[in-house]
């Protein structure tokens, strides 16, 4: 069996608003930044996948970008399935990798949605709902979400502090990154004060809207020898679909998470306990409890307690989401999914400083898009 | 986009699979299809039957009966057509055919809804349209 692929490379940019950048700025800076990360030049570069951008709608991205830096890939992709996308990327890269396709593949993924849509971002996000049985019915991203945080709370006992204390955890880790979005700390009543979207959602339930981008480059087992950094083993990846509408979603407290995690856990011979830290995509506070409960981390109804307790923060039992995530540290788009990623690699490398998680061995990250519709579970290792 | 078109409501365009739903609702009745093969409710309307792939789909009206499976209270509106009504509620509806749907639950105080209050549909009228939209009334 041929050896498991590798992290050789990540880069994430400065996150929040940009002003200068552009779809293209935010996509090389990452790129090259990931390519020089894994002590690589441009030409070894044989596989590139890419996300896709609302600021610069293109019906081949990844086309756009190898014409503009320079690269001649003999594979090129481009997904387009909203927040889930950052691990399709890496999921279908360990593929080319371990098949023998490609030997270094660069994943890629970046927006200036903040300065470069401004309020637009929010009707253009809606816009996924669908066309006759959704939007007639002025139905948000939030509602969609705040739908499933409702019967949740209904269900098992989730509170509105149990998301505050989620919000709170995350603002903290992100005061801890040089780069993040939003640093400055906040509070369980500033959560509570702060401006109802839909109900039981407040804005700083909400994630962010920030210009960004970020890349890793997965490469074949074999080129860990060669890398200047600490490489990180891909152990195991999962992927869950159930629905792409809430209103056809057979559950509003199991998503396709459940799977995906399973099956990246079982993939790495590994159990949940043995995560040492989480990396879950957190569009909103309510979308974290849930998806760490339907995926087994936490029996129902103990996450939000958990949140409370502290055992979330990064000396906790649980440590997750340590750069802020996108509640805290940025949310660009595809690459809000990636900038977890590029987190669970940099903790596993020991590059975190004083956001490090003790000896952490194993990271799990987790990407989700549409209302909870396709998930990716990605199982991390040092070597 | 002009302005007036902004303040516009999304209207659904009926498709081959959607025609006799929205047609339907023009006459106050809520059609929903049930697989001859599995015998399953679905919503919304399809070419096949999602549950089985069968092809032999009849169509029903619904009572018109259900209950809130979930809502939210919208507070900030996705686009300005909608501004005008927040807070309004959107609400996912069990109903008693055995299937789910979306939609407003209309006329009532929105702090009021809860999950599992029983709903019958209605039928809305938009202004510049002549498309009715079913939404719910609490019962």
């Amino acid at each position: 069996m041929k050896s498991k692929a590798i992290i050789s490379g990540v880069h994430d940019t400065k996150v929040g608003a940009l002003p200068q950048s552009t779809c293209m700025s935010l996509h090389t800076e990452a790129g090259l930044g990931a390519i020089e990360d894994a002590g690589l030049k441009v030409s070894d570069v044989d596989g590139l996948l890419t996300a896709y951008s609302f600021t610069s709608p293109q019906l081949m991205l990844g086309s756009v970008f190898a014409e503009y830096v320079g690269l001649k890939p003999r594979v090129s992709a481009s997904i387009s399935m909203g927040g889930v996308t950052a691990g399709l990327l890496v999921a279908q890269a360990v593929a080319l990798v371990e098949s023998g396709k490609c030997r270094h593949v660069l994943c890629l993924t970046g927006d200036n949605r903040l300065t470069g849509l401004g309020e637009k971002v929010q009707a253009m996000l809606a816009d996924v709902g669908h066309p006759q049985y959704e939007q007639p019915y002025g139905m948000s991203v939030p509602a969609a979400f705040a739908q499933a945080a409702q019967a949740y709370m209904h269900e098992f006992g989730m509170t509105h502090e149990h998301m505050a204390a989620v919000a709170v955890n995350q603002r903290a880790n992100a005061a801890k990154h040089p780069n993040a979005h939003m640093k400055k700390p906040i509070t369980m009543e500033d959560v509570g004060n702060s401006k109802m979207v839909a109900s039981p959602l407040r804005m700083l339930d909400c994630c962010l809207v920030s210009d960004g981008g970020a890349a890793v480059i997965v490469s074949a087992g074999d080129a860990a020898r060669d890398l200047p950094k600490t490489a990180v083993r891909i152990l195991g990846v999962g992927e869950g679909y159930t629905h792409e509408h809430i209103f056809m979603s057979p559950s509003l407290v199991d998503f396709g998470c459940k799977d995906s995690a399973a099956t990246a856990l079982g993939e790495a011979g590994l159990k949940h306990a043995d995560v040492d830290c989480a990396h879950v995509y957190d569009c909103f506070s309510s979308t974290l409890l849930i998806c760490l409960e339907s995926m087994g981390f936490y029996q129902r109804g103990e996450a939000g307690g958990a949140a409370l307790s502290g055992e979330f923060a990064i000396d906790g039992r649980f440590p997750l989401n340590t750069n802020g995530g996108l509640l805290s540290y940025g949310s660009s788009g595809a690459a809000g999914g990636m900038f977890h990623v590029v987190e669970a690699v940099r903790q596993l490398r020991r590059e975190c400083g004083e956001r490090q998680v003790k000896d952490a061995e194993v990271a799990f990250a987790h990407t989700l898009g549409g209302i909870f519709s396709g998930h990716c579970s990605i199982v991390l290792g040092r070597i | 986009m002009s302005d007036s078109d902004a303040l516009k409501k999304p209207v659904p365009l009926p498709d081959a699979d959607s025609r006799v739903y929205w047609e339907g609702a023009n006459q106050g009745k809520f059609m929903f299809q049930r697989c001859n093969s599995c015998g399953k409710a679905q919503f919304y309307s399809r070419s096949l039957c999602s549950h089985c792939q069968g092809k032999e789909l009849q169509w029903l009206a619904a009572r018109g009966r259900g209950k809130v499976a979930s809502f939210s209270v919208v507070h900030r509106a996705p686009i300005r057509a909608f501004a005008a009504d927040v807070p309004y509620v959107v609400a996912l509806i069990d109903m008693d055919e055995g299937f789910r749907f979306m939609c407003n639950v209309i006329h009532c105080d929105a702090q009021a809804v809860r999950i599992g209050m029983p709903v019958k549909v209605v039928f809305e009228e938009r202004p510049g349209s002549s498309q009715k939209i079913p939404q719910v009334e609490l019962m």
